[in-house]
């Protein structure tokens, strides 16, 4: 009898990292994910194992963020960085339509859909969870987004589990991490002892296929062991969100004191929902060149916090900082269950730590139920 | 009906702005052909008499004559179109409105009595009615090319009055406050400029002027209280080229 063995999951030696991207670049996908630039891990392109922010980790703070170096030698040991991947689905600005003039008439051209096959190594379980919101959003409905519909098809997800968290993450009280239960095609753990590799499991035929493709051996149950301690050391997370009874309390403090308190603080300058991985808010712009004779219509980012964003006739209908912020917590926590059937939060924290004066969306949740107790 | 005409004028200022307009370069002659450029020394001998359909106004009020001139501005013009921070806000100029003036010209001078000024460098919008004010120190070519076009085409200029920040967070540029603890007035500076200067890893300078719903006094408290920013730096971030515009003056005082 040999050591008792995983029959559902693998070990990819930290040496053959880069047969992954190697499988995955063969079967067509770029690889994007973590990489150290501007003094921070942001997504980005990923040719080897190399550009991977090896032996570098991330402390969070509200409005702080600093990357470090750690004491080993971890790839993903680090939480999430300021960018989200939301950026290759539902890109910051993308050209929707031209329109010249041809004599009398108008000529339409409409960009083709492009599909780019990504995947994404790296994807936490709480941007797991964001990804998932996002699919509701721009293909649950009766109006499909065509090219983040044809580009999400495609990706390939290779999913880490958290073993460790910042001060900034809440998942555990969002049910959506540090465990990634779903939505992923190859799922991760990195695990530094018996030896540093990756217990791998495959989620999905795409992964089946990928993983049969490395020929990697079993994992052992100390490995198996490892990776479950490290997901558990996870777990334990100093900041909470209490969501029992959150979409009624804020429903019902629309006219709290508590808005112009973070008015007070909040710059309205959007960085939260530009952070944040399922805001999905974006304006048309349409422009024209000199002569007329070309018109073009261009999809942005955009933000509740924005002054133009609210705007109709007779001027915007969010006027003041602290209608902004109330309509972007209240969306987040509590109207998003209307539309969308779940919380607009997965607890990923990013909102806090990219807020240049550190406002604090669980903080903010816990003063408007303590001031409801005071009352009652 | 003929091409709309096109005036540009100077006032206190460095040229910069309606450099911008030279510096189109290759829509140059898509401008040229669009509007008749009846009025602009800078770039032509040939200055013709108004009206003018539009006018491109640069620099800021700072004498008893240019208070004069602007107002005849305005009456020759169908558009007032200020451009720049100069004009928008009375540009770094405007320093002297926290100083006293005459001690300057006497510093400066040789014959300070040759001076003739006022006491304040002010923006136009303080003389005259203006139609639209395009920000920036410079202005961006592209927003002027932009703002040319929507006049002529009557239309709503698509100049965005939101911060900074969205241009960081659209072209994926780290937050350089939150990441590095630099002193940056982005989030609370109207965008235009495309982030320049936290692409280069640095904060704004605030070239762009004040956005609307501007909190400068939560950023500057959380700058001095949590990045240890000191108050005169503070202050000399906020009274910079768009000095005299609120609220950069009055933060910027309170950090003297």
């Amino acid at each position: 009898m040999g050591p008792k063995r995983d029959a559902s999951a693998f070990i990819l030696p930290v040496a053959r990292l880069d047969e992954l991207f190697a499988a995955l670049r063969s079967r067509g996908y770029a690889c994007v994910g973590p990489t150290v630039r501007d003094a921070a891990i942001v997504y980005g392109d990923i040719e080897h194992s190399a550009d991977l922010p090896r032996g570098w980790t991330d402390d969070h703070a509200p409005g702080s963020y600093r990357i470090k170096r750690r004491s080993d030698n971890a790839y993903f040991g680090y939480v999430v960085g300021p960018h989200a991947w939301k950026k290759y689905l539902f890109t910051p600005e993308r050209r929707l339509w031209q329109l010249q003039r041809a004599g009398a008439k108008w000529e339409r051209t409409d960009p083709p859909v492009e599909v780019q096959k990504y995947a994404f190594i790296g994807v936490r379980a709480c941007e797991i969870a964001a990804l998932q919101i996002q699919d509701r959003i721009f293909t649950g409905g009766q109006f499909v987004e065509p090219n983040y519909a044809a580009t999400r098809r495609e990706v390939f997800v290779v999913s880490v589990n958290c073993t460790q968290s910042a001060s900034t993450c809440f998942c555990v009280s969002m049910d959506t991490g540090p465990e990634v239960r779903g939505g992923s095609d190859l799922t991760l753990t990195e695990i530094l002892q018996p030896e540093h590799c990756f217990v791998v499991r495959a989620d999905s035929e795409r992964g089946d296929e990928v993983l049969a493709s490395l020929d990697l051996d079993c994992a052992r149950s100390e490995h198996s062991h490892a990776a479950a301690v490290g997901v558990d050391h996870a777990r334990r997370q100093s900041r909470r969100l209490e969501t029992a009874g959150l979409k009624d309390l804020l429903r019902r403090n629309s006219e709290s004191p508590q808005w112009q308190d973070i008015a007070s603080r909040c710059l309205s300058c959007a960085n939260c929902t530009l952070a944040c991985p399922t805001c999905f808010c974006s304006s048309v712009e349409d422009v024209s060149d000199l002569s007329g004779d070309h018109a073009e219509r261009w999809q942005r980012w955009d933000s509740c916090f924005n002054p133009d964003f609210s705007y109709m006739h007779g001027g915007e209908v969010r006027r003041t900082t602290a209608a902004r912020y109330r309509q972007w917590m209240t969306h987040k926590l509590s109207t998003w269950f209307d539309q969308f059937g779940s919380s607009g939060c997965v607890g990923c924290g990013r909102c806090i730590s990219w807020c240049p004066v550190g406002i604090d969306i669980t903080e903010e949740a816990r003063k408007m139920r303590e001031a409801e107790g005071v009352q009652s | 009906m003929g091409k709309p005409r096109l005036a540009v004028w100077k006032f206190a200022s460095c040229d910069g702005c309606q450099l911008s307009l030279l510096d189109c370069e290759d829509e140059l002659l898509a401008v040229a052909g669009a509007v008749e450029i009846a009025y602009f020394p800078e770039a032509s001998s040939d200055m013709q008499p108004g009206p003018y359909d539009v006018s491109l106004v640069e620099g800021s009020i700072t004498t008893a004559h240019d208070a004069e001139r602007i107002r005849e501005i305005r009456r020759q013009s169908g558009a007032v179109i200020t451009i720049g921070a100069c004009a928008t806000a009375g540009g770094i100029q405007a320093l002297r409105n926290f100083a006293d003036v005459e001690e300057f010209t006497r510093a400066v001078y040789a014959t300070p009595s040759f001076i003739s000024t006022l006491d304040t460098s002010t923006p136009i919008a303080d003389h005259i009615r203006v139609d639209f004010e395009l920000r920036g120190c410079p202005i961006n070519k592209h927003q002027l090319l932009e703002t040319i076009n929507a006049f002529i085409n009557r239309r709503r200029p698509n100049i965005p009055a939101h911060s900074v920040c969205v241009e960081c967070k659209r072209r994926g540029t780290v937050c350089v406050t939150v990441a590095r603890g630099a002193a940056c007035l982005g989030p609370v500076t109207h965008a235009g400029c495309g982030a320049l200067c936290p692409s280069y890893d640095r904060g704004c300078f605030g070239c762009y002027g004040p956005k609307e719903l501007a909190n400068t006094e939560s950023l500057a408290a959380w700058a001095r209280d949590k990045l240890g920013v000191a108050d005169k730096d503070i202050q000399r971030l906020h009274h910079n080229f768009n000095a005299w515009s609120e609220p950069f003056r009055s933060e910027g005082d309170r950090h003297g």
